[in-house]
C-alpha cells in the first residue's frame, strides 16, 4: 500500500482449553447443556468455597507456551480481576496479572509479502465468565438471563506484540495459532461455540515515527474473515481520517457484517480499573525442569514442520502438503497409509479427493470416521494387483470410511472383483463388437476414439467390474 | 490522604452510592487507615522478595475428573428471579 502511514495491530486471542472438568471445580465443561446444570457452588462463587486447580488445564497451557517459543515461567501465580458484571458471579475473575505462567514467544507467518515474526507477549490461565442472554431487543428488555455453565471454563489467552502490519498477517496469525492449538490437541478452537475469541487492537503511525497512534479496539467478531475485513476496514477509516487531520477518537468498535463497516460499542468501555490483587485462595505454581522436560517430549510435530517433510520425504507438491496438513488427523492417516504404501502421490489423491470429499458430504470429524491408513493401503495394493479396478476402489472406499472394514472382506461380500479372465472378457467384448456394428465402422475409418464408447458398455454391462485395460487392448486387437 | 475525589472513585468501582457527609466522613477514615498501615514504610525491605504467600505451599491440584454438579433446584434456590432454569438479573445499563 503506497501511503506514508503505517499500521500497526495486535491481537488478543482467548481459546478454551479442552479439558474435561472446569479449571477450578469438577463441573463438566460440556457445551450444549441445559442452563446451569453444570455448576456448583464454588463455580457459582457461594461464599465459604475455595477454588482447587486442575493440573491438565496447567498442562495444556505449558504446552502451548511451549509450542509457541514462550518461555515458561518457573514460578507464577494467579490474581483476582475486579469487575461487575451478571455473568461473573464472584464480582472477580480468576486470571494472572504479572507473573503469566508462559511469556516472550513468537511465530512466523507467510504471506504474500515473506515471512514475517510476530512476537507472543504472553499466556495467561483464567476462567470463563457465564453466558446473558437479553430478552428481546437491547433497549426494550427488562431484564437478562444468565445461564453459568461456562463460567470457570479454562481460558488461555494469548497476546501478540503490536508486531502486525497487515490484515492479511492477522488473518494468518490466527490461522497458525488455530492450526496449532488443533495439533497440540488442547482446544477445538470452535468459534461458533465460542472456544476460539478474538479481540484487535489497530493503529496507524507515520512511518519511521516511534510513538503509537491512537488505538482503537476491535471486539465481538465472529469468525477470522470478519476479523480481517474490520481491520481492513479500519485501516482505511483511521487513514482517511488522519488525511484530514481528524483526530481518531480511542474506543472500541465492531464489526457489522450487514453494514460492511466498523461501528462504535458507545458506552461500553469505560476507563477500567481492574485492582489486581494475588488471589489468595490459591497456592502459587512451581513449574521445574522435569515438569517442563515431560511436557516437551510429548510435543507433537507442528504443521510448519510436518509440510515441510511432508515436501522433502515423500516429494509432496506443495499444494497437497498444504492439505494434508491443515489437520493432525489428515496427516496421520496419510503417514499411517504411506508407511504400508509407498506412492505417497497416489495415498495423497486419494485422501484429498475420495476422503475429503466424504467428509465433507457427511459434515463428520476426520477423528469420527472409521477408515484407517492400513485399510487404505491394502486396497490401494489391492488396485495394483487388479484385484479391483479404480473405479470400483471407490465404491470400496466409501464402505471402508463408514464400516472401518477390510477392503478383502468388503470385495468378497459384495463380489466387486474384477474380471480379469481372459475367456470371459473375450466373450463380452465379441458380444458388444456384434452389437455395434456402426461404432466399429467408425473405428475403421480412423475414429479411434469409439474404441472408448465399446469399453464403457463392457463396463457398464459388468456394472464396472471388468478390468478395463484388458478390454480396451482386446477391442483394439479385434477391429483391424 | 484519601481525597474526597478519590472516595467517589473507589465508591463508583464498587457501585456504592454515597452522600456528601458519608464522602466526606471516608475521605477521613480511609486517610487515617492508609496512614496506620504506612507505619510498614518504615521497615527496611530492601533485601526482602515480594511476598504473595505467607505459607510455604505451592502446586496443589486436582485431577481432571468430572463430578456431579449441583442440583438446578439447588442452583437457583437462592436466585432473587429465575426464568426458564436460569437467573434473571436486572437489564445491563449502558451507560453513556
Ligand atoms: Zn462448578
Amino acid at each position: 500500500m503506497d501511503n506514508k502511514y503505517e499500521t500497526i495491530i495486535g491481537l488478543e486471542v482467548h481459546t478454551q482449553l479442552d479439558t474435561k472438568s472446569k479449571i477450578f471445580c469438577s463441573c463438566s465443561t460440556e457445551f450444549g447443556s441445559e442452563p446451569n446444570t453444570n455448576t456448583c457452588p464454588v463455580c457459582l462463587g457461594l461464599p465459604g468455597t475455595l477454588p482447587v486447580l486442575n493440573k491438565k488445564a496447567v498442562d495444556y497451557l505449558i504446552i502451548t507456551g511451549l509450542a509457541l517459543n514462550c518461555e515458561i515461567a518457573f514460578y507464577s501465580k494467579f490474581d483476582r480481576k475486579n469487575y461487575f458484571y451478571p455473568d461473573l458471579p464472584k464480582a472477580y475473575q480468576i486470571s494472572q496479572f504479572d507473573l503469566p505462567l508462559a511469556k516472550n514467544g513468537y511465530i512466523k507467518v507467510e504471506t504474500e509479502e515473506g515471512i514475517h515474526r510476530i512476537g507472543i507477549t504472553r499466556i495467561h490461565l483464567e476462567e470463563d465468565a457465564g453466558k446473558l442472554i437479553h430478552e428481546g431487543s437491547i433497549d426494550q428488555s427488562s431484564g437478562s438471563l444468565v445461564d453459568y455453565n461456562r463460567t470457570g471454563v479454562p481460558l488461555a489467552e494469548i497476546v501478540s506484540e503490536p508486531d502486525i502490519r497487515t490484515p492479511e498477517q492477522a488473518r494468518e496469525y490466527l490461522n497458525y495459532l488455530k492450526k496449532t492449538l488443533e495439533y497440540l490437541k488442547v482446544s477445538d478452537c470452535n468459534m461458533e461455540e465460542g472456544s476460539l475469541r478474538c479481540d484487535a487492537n489497530i493503529s496507524l503511525r507515520l512511518h519511521g515515527n516511534k510513538k503509537f497512534g491512537t488505538k482503537v479496539e476491535l471486539k465481538n467478531m465472529n469468525s477470522f474473515k470478519a476479523i480481517e475485513k474490520a481491520l481492513a476496514y479500519e485501516q482505511k477509516r483511521q487513514r482517511k481520517m488522519l488525511e484530514n487531520d481528524k483526530k481518531i477518537v480511542q474506543e472500541t468498535r465492531t464489526w457489522d457484517e450487514n453494514k460492511s463497516k466498523t461501528i462504535s460499542m458507545r458506552g461500553k468501555e469505560e476507563a477500567n480499573d481492574y485492582r489486581y490483587f494475588p488471589e489468595p485462595d490459591l497456592v502459587p505454581l512451581e513449574i521445574d525442569e522435569k515438569w517442563k522436560k515431560d511436557i516437551e517430549e510429548r510435543l507433537p510435530e507442528l504443521p510448519a514442520v510436518k509440510r515441510k517433510r511432508f515436501i522433502d520425504e515423500y516429494n509432496l507438491p506443495e499444494y497437497d502438503a498444504d492439505v494434508i496438513t491443515d489437520s493432525r488427523d489428515l496427516a496421520d492417516l496419510f503417514e499411517n497409509s504411506v508407511s504400508e504404501y509407498k506412492d505417497a502421490k497416489v495415498v495423497s489423491n486419494w485422501i484429498m479427493g475420495e476422503f475429503l470429499r466424504l467428509i465433507n458430504e457427511e459434515k463428520t470429524a476426520i477423528e469420527d470416521t472409521k477408515i484407517t491408513g492400513q485399510l487404505l493401503a491394502k486396497m490401494l495394493k489391492m488396485i495394483d494387483q487388479d484385484i479391483i479396478s479404480s473405479k470400483i476402489a471407490k465404491t470400496v472406499f466409501e464402505e471402508m470410511f463408514y464400516t472401518g472394514k477390510d477392503p478383502e472382506e468388503i470385495v468378497k461380500e459384495k463380489g466387486l472383483k474384477q474380471i480379469s479372465d481372459q475367456g470371459e472378457l473375450e466373450s463380452l467384448v465379441e458380444k458388444i463388437i456384434d452389437e455395434n456394428p456402426s461404432v466399429i465402422d467408425d473405428i475403421k475409418n480412423g475414429k479411434d476414439k469409439a474404441v472408448g464408447y465399446l469399453v464403457g458398455q463392457v463396463m457398464k454391462e459388468t456394472k464396472g467390474k471388468a478390468n478395463p485395460q484388458m478390454v480396451n487392448k482386446m477391442f483394439k486387437e479385434k477391429i483391424k | 490522604m484519601i481525597n474526597e475525589e478519590e472516595v467517589r472513585y473507589i465508591a463508583d468501582l464498587a457501585s456504592l452510592k454515597l452522600s456528601e457527609k458519608e464522602v466526606e466522613m471516608f475521605s477521613k477514615q480511609l486517610s487515617d487507615i492508609v496512614d496506620y498501615v504506612e507505619k510498614l514504610d518504615e521497615l527496611d525491605t530492601e533485601d526482602i522478595v515480594p511476598t504473595a504467600y505467607t505459607i510455604p505451599v505451592k502446586n496443589v491440584f486436582r485431577e481432571d475428573k468430572v463430578k456431579e454438579s449441583l442440583s438446578l433446584e439447588k442452583v437457583l434456590k437462592n436466585a432473587p428471579e429465575k426464568q426458564a432454569d436460569q437467573f434473571r438479573v436486572p437489564k445491563i445499563i449502558e451507560e453513556d
